[in-house]
């Protein structure tokens, strides 16, 4: 559950950071993610929840690629079917690195690896106008220990619900 | 946050002494491999008055550490002074430096001045020669200012006896962190090359990342997550204001660094997954792509006179270095040793580049020259990153961070020769350092 629960930090933190943000879920939702609730029931299949738990809101890549594997593409057919259902969500892909590598260096690969999963829900039948992508780098680690066990869980990229059927 | 003005004069006191004129004055080389450090005594600076002395202490105890803490120098306890100084005007007692094998000797004397000015002199001496080195000097300025008159009076020092630049009296801006290694706050802090006087210049609520100065020290670029994406901003160190860096049409924007007329940006700019080099006016005027290539291109670096830029690129399928001119066109790549290379810097001497290196499972801070050759690595550890160049292109500081769940970054610094590796006193975990120049 700890990756939940840092999802949704992550929810807050851009909530209060981003100048340009639509409202995310709602005034209560928002709260509620703070508190490292998503909102709705994994079961839902129309939920938020149901998208970052069920489908799986993330993928993993191998050491310094960006190539996606064929278990990120199945769990990214699935993003782009219930985006595709649920338009009045729009999402923001996060590219993230592990830490064995240099600063400038992560923050290009990340960017690298949230536009490979925007090139494939876009492929996939997603308007580009309701993704984006922003790179975090090493910056904000998943999993904190040094070794591979960790570093794999880090290689992601996340693809975060924001409310909004997207920008023009 | 207003930062302290600082006054400082440099008079020469003239007439005082017969300063050395033998063939073969005190002298350490750096060059030619330091393996002892020069003895000194710095008999604590004479004080005229209560108010006096108590600058006086601490002022002796600054200079003593900034010339012990290049490894050059080794200080002479006072308990093992056989005279003491009273008067900065008395005949030097050179026997009894000689006699405790002092090789260098500073002598100083402290006096309050009106409206909170502060007045010290120093000479040194060449024991064995039993002559001044150089004439006395005289710094005034004001009681906050003191630790920068103390690294002045240490920068004469160490100039006077390695025939170098000094670096003491310079500050260094960084990223000061907290919080766990998933949450870190992080924001931009300035401080004193040796840890003293730190001032945040941002507040932690935005993802900051990799200040770099001005090269008069009077501007800090930055990249922060403000907006909730990387962009780069331009900070006026004095007033503690910023403003964007107006660089439209990507998605991120990050790792700037000035040209050496302070002028325009050269920097990272990210489109649909692809980094490339940028070059922008500080106005954001007149923005202009350098290189062109599917790969990442990041990092990038000018060389002193402004002719040429190293960056990193990893179209080889790996990090590498590469040298191109300024107005871009076609590169050269300059690392060719096993591993991957990044993060390259010129050195202020121009004769250097400095790099992180990752290779086998560790990383390394390295210098090189700027075609790639002699290349040396200067330290080994689970992550060293960032090089940044002392002023005088003597020293480099970077960042080591820690391995495990508990990990975090500290700032070190090294002697390009690889030795005097030391930590540098920050109040909590510190990453990013960026020196500036030597004040006036």
């Amino acid at each position: 559950m700890k990756h939940f629960t840092m999802a949704a930090m992550l929810i807050g933190a851009l909530a209060l950071s981003a100048c340009d943000r639509n409202s995310r879920f709602g005034d209560d939702a928002a709260t509620a993610g703070a508190g490292g609730i998503v909102p709705g029931s994994p079961s839902d299949p129309t939920s938020p929840a149901y998208f970052e738990q069920t489908i799986g809101d993330r993928v993993l890549f191998a050491v310094d690629q960006s190539t996606l594997s064929a278990e990120a593409q199945d769990v990214l057919a699935k993003q782009a079917t219930w985006l595709m259902e649920n338009p009045e969500f729009s999402a923001i892909v996060e590219g993230h690195a592990d830490e064995q590598g240099t600063r400038e260096y992560n923050l290009a690969l990340g960017a690298r690896r949230a536009s490979a999963v925007q090139a494939y829900l876009i492929d996939r039948g997603v308007a580009p106008n309701r993704l984006r992508t922003v790179s975090y780098g090493k910056e904000r680690p998943l999993a904190i220990c040094s070794d591979e066990s960790c570093y794999a869980q880090n290689r992601r990229a996340v693809t975060v619900l924001t409310a909004g059927a997207g920008t023009s | 946050m207003k930062p302290i003005r600082i006054l400082i004069m440099a008079l020469a006191i003239v007439g005082l002494t017969q300063t050395a004129t033998h063939a073969q004055p005190l002298r350490i080389v750096i060059d030619e491999g330091v393996i002892e450090p020069l003895p000194v005594a710095i008999p604590t600076f004479v004080a005229a008055g209560g108010e006096a002395a108590q600058y006086a202490a601490e002022i002796t105890r600054v200079i003593a550490a900034d010339l012990t803490g290049t490894g050059l120098f080794r200080e002479i306890p006072a308990s093992a002074h056989i005279s003491s100084v009273t008067s900065f005007d008395a005949p030097v007692a050179y026997a009894d430096w000689k006699a405790i094998n002092a090789q260098a000797l500073v002598v100083g004397a402290v006096e309050m001045a009106g409206g909170g000015n502060l007045v010290i002199k120093f000479r040194l001496f060449d024991v064995f020669s039993g002559a001044a080195l150089g004439e006395g000097l005289q710094f005034s300025g004001t009681v906050e200012g003191w630790r920068r008159i103390a690294h002045k009076v240490a920068d004469v020092v160490y100039s006077r006896i390695t025939g170098e630049g000094g670096y003491f009296d310079s500050r260094v801006v960084f990223v000061s962190e907290q919080g766990p290694k998933n949450a870190r706050l992080k924001r931009l802090a300035l401080m004193d090359y040796d840890g003293a006087n730190v001032q945040f210049l941002t507040d932690s609520d935005d993802l900051v990342l990799a200040p770099r100065f001005s090269p008069t020290g009077d501007r800090v670029l930055y990249t922060s997550y403000e907006t909730g994406r990387p962009q780069i901003y331009v900070l006026d160190v004095a007033s503690v204001s910023r403003v964007a860096l107006d660089t439209s049409g990507g998605n991120m924007t990050f790792a700037p660094r000035f040209s050496p007329d302070g002028q325009s940006v050269v920097f990272s700019l990210e489109q649909g997954g692809n980094t490339d080099v940028y070059t922008v006016g500080l106005d954001g005027s007149g923005m202009r792509r350098l290189t062109d290539a599917p790969s990442i291109e990041t990092a990038p670096s000018f060389s002193p006179d402004g002719s040429r830029i190293v960056f990193e690129s990893d179209r080889s399928g790996t990090q590498q270095l590469y040298v191109m001119p300024t107005s871009g066109g076609e590169a050269k790549r300059i690392s060719f040793g096993p591993g991957r290379y990044g993060t390259p810097v010129w050195s202020p001497r121009g004769d250097l580049i400095a790099f992180t290196k990752q290779n086998a499972g560790r990383f390394h801070i390295g210098v090189m020259r700027t075609d790639g050759s002699e290349e040396r690595l200067l330290t080994a550890s689970f992550l060293d990153e960032g090089p940044t160049w002392s002023p005088n292109g003597r020293v480099i500081m970077f960042t080591r961070e820690t391995q495990g769940e508990s990990g975090a970054p500290a700032l070190y610094s090294v002697d390009i020769s690889g030795r005097n590796l030391r930590r540098v006193a920050t109040p909590s975990a510190a990453s990013d350092p960026a020196w500036g120049p030597l004040q006036n």
